[in-house]
């Protein structure tokens, strides 16, 4: 397929400027706040990637974005709004929790596996009621899929306080998992081959999946017949009813695959990192995964990239949190901005653009 | 039975309080998406609505001021909205949800950097919060057995902006059903295109709707942190503007409905306050985590069309484009 201007725009250059329009805001409020936005910066880029420690948390966190970002993008292509992957993550979280409590695993690479389709499963099932409704009694997906978080936040809460929690213990989490289930960290993988990677980092092998299941993705969308068949189901539900694609399997399909990529989260974030259960398995990731699909024009290449750069913001806003009195919510105001720029006002920055982009091309046809 | 009422009149009297900023947010849903627009963002507006209300009733002590810089905080958010999903067409549902991150981060960065305790207000007392009103006769009629306690502990000793979230519901069916800008609002949101036809400015019109869902989200938001409570909480409104989104859809978008569908959740969020009251008398173990839930599983119940069908405005969320098809 032939790409042409207004395509290169939208997928290059609107996510650039919409990302310097937010950061020109932030910078404006660190000033507003008496500190300097520059030396900020600075010590963003130096505590996010200046250390081997500082890339251990940036990519870590990005691992975690990548699974939600992929989870939020292949819905969207069949134009279904999932904003339940924080919900369909936090299923993933217990999923992974029980198979690795109940399940007396001899090595770590059967236990991934085994967590692996717990943590999908569960995801899936949390993103397949609401599909169905969608699809068969006509509700509303944005507003179930919000329910659904609120539903499963509750859910986690009964099992965490009531069944989960072991004897004995105070705060709401399940025991920790056994030592057979430690997920080999990159300091373990990366120190046989020379590298000497920080010990005391949670990034871990899931990291290396995480880019895995973006190709996967990216061959399942683009190469593939259900792939294509998401993908026109999206651009067009009439064309897609005329060409005989069935709008219940389409969408029962991609939300589906959509909660089982939100729910490969927990094996970063629980397996690998906090190795039991807790109460807020997720921490706000779920809603990330919106911002760096958005951002990342909801393609796989997009999306590692826009994660890694979220990944920086979260270790990079933490360093800064530690260091000078710009609280860490600054994070979450970039977030927004970059939400609101790239997601809902990309109109503004695309029109002035695309103006600019056919003036210029008249004065050349007219030279 | 006697002492049943003794019990149940404190839970249903916090349930009216709790029950207010639920009513003052969902009314505010109501305005917007009645004039086709969805908003998510009712949760992020009463968030700065709380916050600034909150830091203004202290700076200058006086609650009136703070209600009014509340108002504004969230009015501007709504203009945002307003400016992404009217203006330039944007997906609303995404601004909305950019709307509740900006609240987050804003007002904890501003309270951090303002008051410096750790992201709240300090507590705020006397002047800088609203008092509870205080109806005629209270003490005589107290006098009278069952509906004297009824009168003096549950309708009246309520802030005014209970009665006035109350009173709200009347005049909301009133200009909705009974005016003509309610009917040219319902019209924005069902057939965009006949309003236009008629000469009426739809975008004029969707912004009215915006603006006044900001002034009552304005309302809900300042409520929490002047009335209910005593000043502002990192994300003290911790999923309202959500209940209050699932009580427009239970209420199928109707200001009375509106009002018992609050009622309800409120209720609920009441007796998860005081569970023990109900085991005492029903000896019935109530789950706080299902009480939590309620409100979404039922709004989920309504939307599965099992019971009743939801059906929203027709033109809702949808950007209205001069002409047709743009």
């Amino acid at each position: 397929m032939q790409r042409t201007m207004s395509d290169r725009v939208d997928i290059v250059l609107i996510p650039i400027i919409s990302l310097f329009l937010a950061f020109s805001i932030s910078a404006l409020i660190i000033a507003g706040i008496g500190e300097d936005p520059f030396e900020a910066a600075a010590l963003m880029v130096s505590g996010a990637l200046g250390s081997a420690y500082g890339w251990g948390y940036t990519l870590y966190y990005a691992t975690n974005f990548i699974f939600v970002g992929l989870a939020f993008a292949v819905a969207f292509h069949a134009r279904l709004f999932n904003i339940g992957g924080e919900g369909q993550a936090m299923l993933g979280a217990l999923g992974t929790a029980l198979v690795a409590l109940h399940i007396p695993w001899p090595h770590w690479s059967l236990a991934l596996l085994g967590c692996g389709i717990g943590a999908a499963l569960f995801g899936a099932f949390w993103a397949l009621i609401p599909a169905w409704m969608q699809a068969r009694r006509g509700s509303h997906i944005v507003i179930t899929t919000i329910m659904f978080n609120f539903i499963a936040a509750a859910l986690l809460n009964y099992l965490l306080v009531n069944h989960l929690r072991p004897e004995g213990s105070v705060a709401p989490g399940s025991a920790l998992f056994p030592d057979a289930v430690h997920l080999p960290t990159l300091h373990d993988i990366l120190s046989p081959l020379g590298f000497a990677f920080s010990k005391s980092t949670p990034a871990n092998i899931t990291a290396f999946l995480s880019v895995a299941a973006a190709i996967l993705l990216w061959f399942f969308l683009w190469r593939t017949r259900t792939g294509y068949e998401i993908r026109t189901f999206g651009h067009s539900e009439n064309a897609a009813r005329y060409a005989g694609i069935d709008p219940f399997r389409i969408t029962l399909i991609a939300m589906g695959l959509s909660g089982a990529l939100a729910g490969l989260m927990a094996l970063n974030a629980t397996m690998g990192e906090s190795e039991r259960l807790i109460l807020n398995p997720t921490e706000g990731a779920g809603f990330i995964g919106i911002a760096v699909a958005l951002m990342g024009r909801c393609h796989p290449l997009g999306i590692v990239l826009a994660s890694i750069l979220f990944g920086f913001l979260y270790q990079g806003g933490a360093e800064l949190a530690l260091w000078t009195s710009i609280p860490r919510e600054l994070i979450v105001v970039i977030q927004a901005l970059v939400i609101l720029f790239t997601g809902a006002l990309d109109n503004m920055v695309r029109m002035p653009i695309e103006r600019l982009l056919a003036r210029s091309k008249r004065a050349r046809s007219k030279a | 039975m006697s002492e049943l009422a003794a019990d149940l009149i404190p839970v249903l009297d916090s349930t009216l309080r709790l029950s207010t900023p639920l009513l003052l947010a969902c009314l505010a849903g109501l305005f917007s998406e009645r004039a086709g627009v969805f908003d998510l963002g009712l949760e992020g507006k009463m968030l700065a609505a709380a916050f600034f209300s909150a830091a203004v009733a202290f700076l200058t002590d006086s609650v009136w001021t703070g209600l009014a810089a509340g108002v504004l905080a969230s009015v501007v958010l709504a203009l945002l909205h307003g400016l992404a999903s009217i203006s330039f067409r944007g997906n609303q549902l995404i601004s909305g949800i950019a709307i509740n991150f900006l609240a987050v981060g804003m007002t904890a960065m501003i309270a951090r950097s303002w008051f410096g305790l750790g992201g709240h207000t300090p507590a705020l007392e006397g002047g800088s919060r609203f008092d509870a009103l205080h109806l005629p006769f209270e003490g005589i009629v107290a006098q009278v057995p069952l509906v004297g306690p009824l009168y003096a502990e549950l309708i009246s000793g309520h802030t005014i902006l209970v009665y006035l979230s109350l009173a709200l519901v009347p005049m909301t069916w009133w200009i909705f059903y009974r005016t003509r800008l309610g009917l040219r609002l319902r019209a924005a949101g069902e057939a965009p295109d006949a309003v236009e036809t008629a000469g009426i400015s739809v975008v004029g019109l969707r912004y009215i709707a915006v603006i006044l869902c900001g002034v009552l989200c304005g309302l809900a938001g300042a409520y929490m942190a002047t009335g209910l409570h005593a000043g502002f909480v990192n994300e003290m409104t911790a999923g309202r503007g959500f209940i209050a989104l699932a009580a427009l859809i239970f209420a199928k978008w109707r200001p009375w409905a509106a009002l018992w569908s609050c009622l309800l959740f409120g209720f609920l969020q009441a007796l998860s306050l005081r569970p023990d009251l109900f085991e005492r008398h029903f000896s019935i173990h109530l789950q706080l985590q299902l009480l939590d839930a309620l409100p979404y599983i039922l709004t989920v119940v309504i939307l599965a069309g099992f019971v009743g069908k939801a059906i929203p405005p027709k033109a809702c969320g949808v950007p209205y484009v001069k002409g047709g098809a743009g």
